[in-house]
């Protein structure tokens, strides 16, 4: 599949040519329309009740969470728990190292992650191919055979336990993907700009500059939200590598949070959660049309 | 980067000159490449190939601790080791279960989504967002929905009166697994399905429309042309599921920890407990080997029968 065909998976093409082309009976295609709308509706109470409840549960008042039998929708909506994860729970300490951490690691995975995407889309190289091969090789290898290793190297750096140490995991993680991704958005610019560029007397670096930078900006950012989310969502690495609870990101946080659950402690628990879940929406609202084309086509396409 | 100010555009004839031109390509490529390179050696090849190495070790937790190379000890060990199994037996049927229904349901859901239905965007967003939740918080979002008080599940058997049907899902030794089961395909379809409607959309219409043209009712247009051109990405996306549903541990890490005594106890859990409650890494990483080599034999006898069946 090319990437041209991919940019169209708003849907809107196939709909429309849906038309007249077969004309069956008019009762059996409305029997047809109703089971596809029961389906769907099916999919959509599977996919959105479990997320209502975790919006309901973090806006309800203690006594209504140790109610015998709960409400869908709260009585009396409070903003109390949001105040008490923050504040009690420490969530808030936890939230600003995870913001510190992956804002860390998307802009290191950018920076190191651009020249090497340039040169594999660019030259042909063994090089590009190894690499890629090394993105579906690692997909293969459970954490544990990592995991203990990277902890003794870091040891002996004298990172671990440290966020530099965890950004460094996490760099070297998303780089794969990334470079996967950015290598497809460099392919996408015409190599033709570069020749009329060279021709008008641009050197290499005033192309790169003047005509690959701009038209590579969406990549970057795709990259670097990419790179952010993966730091931000991530559990293993941090639950292993971090022991000083102070240092604790927000996974790690609300992981132990759970832990510690009474039926009151639902509130701050599911409010929490829910704050940690905005950074990844809002990077998926932002990533919607291209998550189907560039990452995911690197993705399939591997 | 100041590699780069090198022309490339010097076209003189001479053909030492080309060869130079390509020499000093080579050089910008590895300088190109080497930031990148440079970490994934030392922090991804290297601790992989030591990992793979630990397993046939007696390593142990802390500082100054010998190691000696074992050989084969930590496998029959493995092999006698009845935890390993159950372990093992629950990790793999977690991930069939889990990579066939998030299969099934994601394809059902592409073809809906693929059809001009009203609330069809609502549903695209939906089917999205459980992708974008981070394991951690899946994790705890369900334990909201099974918890036996103040939960959805036994609240909705309340209220359609099968009060009997109410448990705690989570502590029930019959219902843990499957309620874990079903979390891992509420969380792993959407990626599943928004791969497998870009395939949809990849099909090419001008065949539909020629089917159709041929007589063709609905189900065997999906046989004789989606189905074949959908066939990659099928094989890809399950074969990635799988790997990444063998492979997981925050999800379940957060609902049952591996518990009750053991039931939904994947073998990551159980090779996390080994190393970091235990501190028995060599026999961790032993655990890690197997588990890689038996997804890669699964994953080479399903690709090779995928590819035959092709042909």
């Amino acid at each position: 599949m090319t990437r041209t065909d991919m940019t169209r998976v708003d849907g809107t093409r196939r709909g429309q040519n849906r038309s007249g082309v077969t004309r069956r009976p008019q009762r059996r295609r409305r029997v047809g329309r109703g089971l596809q709308y029961l389906a769907l509706s099916a999919y959509l109470v599977f996919l959105a009740f479990p997320l209502v409840w975790l919006v309901s549960t973090s806006f309800k008042p203690p006594p209504e969470l140790v109610r015998l039998h709960p409400t869908l929708i709260p009585d009396n909506p409070t903003l109390g728990n949001f105040v008490q994860a923050f504040t009690e729970q420490e969530l808030g300490r936890a939230a600003w190292n995870s913001i510190q951490v992956s804002l860390a690691s998307a802009l290191l995975t950018v920076l190191i992650a651009t020249p090497a995407s340039y040169a594999l889309a660019r030259f042909r190289t063994r090089l590009g191919t190894v690499a890629l091969g090394w993105v579906l090789l690692s997909q293969l290898f459970p954490f544990v055979l990592l995991i203990i290793p990277i902890f003794l190297v870091l040891r002996q750096a004298g990172l671990a336990n440290t966020h530099a140490g965890l950004v460094l995991i996490y760099v070297v993680w998303a780089l794969p993907f990334a470079l996967w991704m950015l290598q497809g958005f460099v392919r996408n610019i015409p190599r033709e700009l570069e020749e009329a560029a060279s021709v008008d007397g641009a050197n290499r670096l005033q192309t790169l500059r003047r005509v690959i930078f701009p038209l590579l900006t969406p990549g970057l950012v795709a990259t670097a939200l990419f790179a952010f989310i993966s730091a931000w969502n991530e559990f293993f690495f941090a639950l292993v590598l971090i022991k000083t609870p102070e240092l604790a990101t927000l996974p790690v946080a609300l992981a132990r949070f759970v832990g510690i659950e009474g039926t009151a402690r639902l509130g701050p628990l599911a409010a929490g959660s829910l704050l940690a879940t905005i950074p990844s929406l809002v990077f998926f609202a932002v990533m919607q049309r291209r998550l189907a084309s560039g990452s995911l086509a690197g993705a399939v396409k591997g | 980067m100041t590699t780069l100010t090198g022309r490339p555009d010097v076209e003189r004839s001479a053909p030492d000159s080309r060869s130079r031109r390509r020499r000093s390509d080579r050089t910008t490529v590895y300088l190109l490449l080497l930031p990148s390179l440079l970490p994934v050696l030392v922090l991804s090849v290297f601790p992989l190939l030591r990992g793979i190495y630990l397993g046939f070790t007696d390593a142990r937790a802390g500082r100054n601790v010998e190691v000696s190379f074992t050989g084969l000890a930590n496998y029959q060990e493995l092999l006698g080791d009845s935890l390993f199994w159950s372990s093992f037996r629950i990790g793999l049927l977690w991930a069939f279960a889990v990579t066939v229904l998030q299969f099934l349901l994601a394809l059902g859901l592409a073809l809906l989504l693929d059809q001009r239905l009203r609330f069809r965007g609502v549903a695209r967003v939906l089917a999205v967002v459980p992708w974008a939740m981070p394991p951690v918080v899946v994790g705890i979002l369900w334990r909201l929905v099974y918890h036996p008080d103040a939960g959805l599940l036994n609240e909705f058997l309340h209220r359609i009166g099968a009060d009997g049907l109410r448990t705690t899902w989570l502590g029930d030794f019959n219902t843990a697994l499957p309620a874990v089961i079903i979390v891992g395909v509420w969380a792993g379809m959407p990626q599943t399905t928004v791969v497998l409607l870009a395939g949809l959309q990849g099909v090419p219409r001008e065949l539909h429309e020629a089917a159709a043209m041929d007589g063709a009712n609905a189900w065997q247009r999906f046989r004789s042309v989606t189905l074949p051109s959908l066939m990659p990405v099928i094989v890809a996306i399950t074969s990635l599921d799988f790997i990444w549903n063998f492979n997981s541990f925050g999800l379940v890490y957060v609902l049952t920890a591996g518990g009750p005594g053991g039931r939904t106890m994947l073998p990551m859990l159980f090779a996390y407990e080994e190393a970091f409650r235990y501190g028995n890494y060599g026999y961790a990483a032993a655990l890690g080997n197997v588990m890689v080599v038996i997804v890669v034999a699964l994953l080479a006898v399903y690709v090779r029968r995928r590819l035959r069946e092709a042909n």
